[in-house]
């Protein structure tokens, strides 16, 4: 789950991480009452959307005056913007962050990452801030520092000072770096962050450190025990139907295509999307309906893929282990009795009780095409939509 | 041969009065699995389907002298009951449950090392030798005993590539789910030195997907070091970027993780890579062809 920068800094501020000042701002009105609320004359009006890049596509502004604070405000509150993380749809900005301006030293990036291979949290550094952290990989690799830590014990003050010489954080700063890093790291794994970046992190000419910005990510299958992040979730942010999919539990992604798809396992969700795609057709969505779905969960499911009018037909493709695959047939039969079933669906079953959920399709009625294999459900939903 | 389990293996399962516990406890007592005890807190002393409860691994393994264990408990327990089997000194540990939270996993990590125990999974359908031993979800009667290893980070995409062996009378030394997460037990590596110190094995299929470099990784150890012919496919070809599909590892972030970048290490370390999920079977098939091993491995 992401959450929006002004979030992230919320919670970061808690863990002694210094944030600038700032308010969120709704309105033109707001972002004025924000900026009064801040001292000093120089502002930043941040548009806040869940995606990275907004500053090149002129979603942050420097205001001098309240004038302009108002002026930039209102430009930005309504307007879609487009970054190369949006997709060419871009997202609606609805949300405004106001901070106070600061005299900006230099640009670090610090981030926080779990690394798979050593099965360990990593922060990593690089006195290249205000680029995207892949391109300073690519080109100058030797630029990032990582430190590897211990969950036994936590990061220790000794490698996040190795980490602020390593990026060159000026001598009269290395503390204030130090207190950053070992608060950034506490946030992380007291919140279950998948992913936590500061880029840029800044040195100020008045001797701060200070996250501009802020990017958290958080791992899903721990917001059971984070209610208070739960509660930051923009649904604005997220598509209808992914929405709708997530109150029953189910792994949903929308895509650009018009063959709706159902099929049990993450993998062989996948590799059904892939298989469609090599036939020619085009997937109109990921879904995995998971071990443990019900019959009111596949019915739920069938009715999501329904609600996307770009869907021509549906393919169905279970191979049930944990899954049985009456559950399926049950739940597919129900939710075509509620809504008609308009569209085409081809069903191939393999796996757990699968003799009984054929029959459930057959005693049916409906009309559905049987597969004998996933290639030969592929083919036959690809020509069907044709 | 087998890798991991055989018929001696003799299995726990932890949360086995839960309902998805209870049911896969049954379908591996029916196929024959030496299912000895049970554990679930608080129910020890009774009995289900004939099996003895426990409060703890540690009494469990005492009472029944079992070497592994299979673990449904919910997500947020999970890390937990991994721990007491380890603490227990099983030798292996199969954990099925899916959506336990990374950093809990981060610290089960810490925590095995230096134990002797192997966790395979968690987000996994299990491990099975057919004939002899299942622990998992997978569905028994798709498997036949056999010559070839498979090792996937999907569970349903192994089943789809073992129907297809089955129905072309290709049997199987071991299928391992090392399942969909970021952080597991057993990786690819582990399970393909298993395969190649395996006499039984003849060849493996290797499935993966999106996500992390663990198939790059796989490549450069099988071209340094397996003489064994292994096929491949990586599931998400045409997943998008930065979109979590399903499996909490299955995500392309950075441009990283991409099935095309994947497919091509594999090949250039010489395994072959089925071009859809349909053709893994027939690939593998065309493989043993080549190199004189298909007779082998279609016999029992």
């Amino acid at each position: 789950m992401n959450v929006h920068e002004y979030q992230g800094k919320q919670i970061l501020k808690k863990y002694g991480v210094v944030v600038p000042n700032g308010f969120v701002a709704f309105s033109p009105d707001e972002a004025v009452e924000a900026a009064k609320k801040l001292e000093g004359d120089l502002w930043v009006v941040k548009a806040q959307i869940h995606a990275g890049g907004r500053g090149k596509a002129g979603g942050v502004k420097l205001a001098k005056s309240l004038d302009e604070v108002r002026q930039y405000a209102d430009e930005l509150l309504g307007k879609t913007l487009v970054t190369h993380q949006t997709g060419p749809e871009g997202k609606e900005v609805k949300r405004l962050l106001i901070e106070e301006g600061l005299p900006i030293e230099k640009e670090y990036y610090v981030g926080v990452v779990i690394d798979r291979s050593s099965s360990r949290v990593v922060m990593m550094a690089s006195e290249e801030g205000g680029t995207e952290i892949e391109e300073v990989a690519a080109k100058t690799p030797e630029k990032i520092f990582k430190e590897v830590i211990d969950p036994a014990v936590g990061m220790l003050p000794f490698q996040a000072r190795r980490l602020a010489y390593n990026i060159h954080i000026p001598k009269d700063k290395v503390n204030k770096a130090v207190k950053f890093m070992l608060g950034l790291y506490q946030a992380f794994v007291d919140n279950d962050c998948s992913l936590a970046e500061i880029n840029p992190l800044i040195t100020t000419r008045d001797g701060r450190v200070v996250a501009l910005d802020s990017k958290l990510n958080f791992d899903s299958n721990a917001l059971f025990r984070h209610p208070d992040i739960l509660e930051m979730r923009d649904l604005d942010e997220e598509d209808e139907k992914e929405i709708e999919a997530s109150k029953y539990d189910l792994n949903y992604i929308a895509l650009d295509g018009n063959i709706g798809c159902m099929v049990n396992g993450a993998g062989l969700a996948m590799a059904t999307m892939d298989i469609i795609k090599h036939f020619d057709g085009e997937p109109a969505n990921f879904l995995d309906v998971g071990g443990g779905a019900t019959a009111d969960k596949v019915r739920e499911a069938f009715k999501i893929i329904l609600s996307d009018k770009n869907v021509k037909g549906i393919f169905i493709n279970i191979f049930g282990g944990i899954m049985k695959c009456d559950i399926i047939a049950s739940g597919v039969v129900e939710a075509a009795k509620q809504i008609s079933l308009d569209r085409p669906l081809v069903v191939r079953l393999e796996g757990t009780n699968v003799d009984l959920g054929k029959k459930i399709l057959r005693e049916s009625g409906l009309e559905i095409v049987a597969a004998d294999s996933m290639e030969d459900g592929a083919k036959k939903i690809v020509q069907l939509v044709k | 041969m087998s890798i991991f389990v055989n018929e001696n293996t003799k299995v726990i399962t932890q949360g086995i009065t839960g309902a998805t516990g209870l049911f896969h406890t049954k379908q591996a007592l029916e196929y024959g699995t030496k299912v000895v005890g049970g554990v679930t807190p608080g129910k020890g002393g009774t009995e289900i389907e004939g099996v003895p409860i426990f409060n703890t691994v540690a009494e469990a393994v005492e009472a029944t002298g079992a070497n592994a264990s299979v673990i449904y408990v919910p997500p947020a327990f999970a890390a937990d009951a991994i721990m007491e089997a380890v603490e227990a000194e099983l030798e292996l540990v199969v954990c099925i449950t899916e959506g336990i939270p990374v950093l809990d996993m981060v610290k089960v990590k810490r925590y095995m090392e230096g134990k002797k125990t192997r966790l395979i999974g968690p987000n996994c359908p299990g491990v099975i030798s057919p004939g002899k031993c299942k622990i998992g979800i997978m569905p028994g009667y798709i498997h036949t005993p056999g010559h070839v290893g498979i090792v996937s980070r999907s569970g349903t995409l192994t089943y789809e590539a073992v129907h297809q062996l089955t129905t072309r009378g290709i049997g199987q030394t071991t299928a391992v789910g090392i399942g969909g997460d970021p952080v597991n037990g057993t990786n690819f590596i582990d399970c393909l030195k298993a395969f190649e110190e395996d006499p039984d094995t003849k060849a493996v299929i290797m499935i993966g997907e999106i996500g992390g470099t663990a198939e790059e990784e796989a490549a450069e150890w099988i071209r340094a070091n397996m003489t064994k012919p292994v096929v491949g496919f990586i599931g998400g070809q045409t997943a998008p970027l930065g979109k979590r599909m399903g499996h909490a590892g299955a995500i392309i972030s950075g441009g990283k993780g991409t099935a095309a970048e994947k497919i091509a290490t594999l090949e250039g370390c010489g395994v072959k890579v089925a071009p859809t999920p349909a053709v893994i079977g027939e690939t593998l098939v065309e493989t043993l062809k080549e190199k004189g091993l298909l007779e082998a491995c279609t016999s029992k």
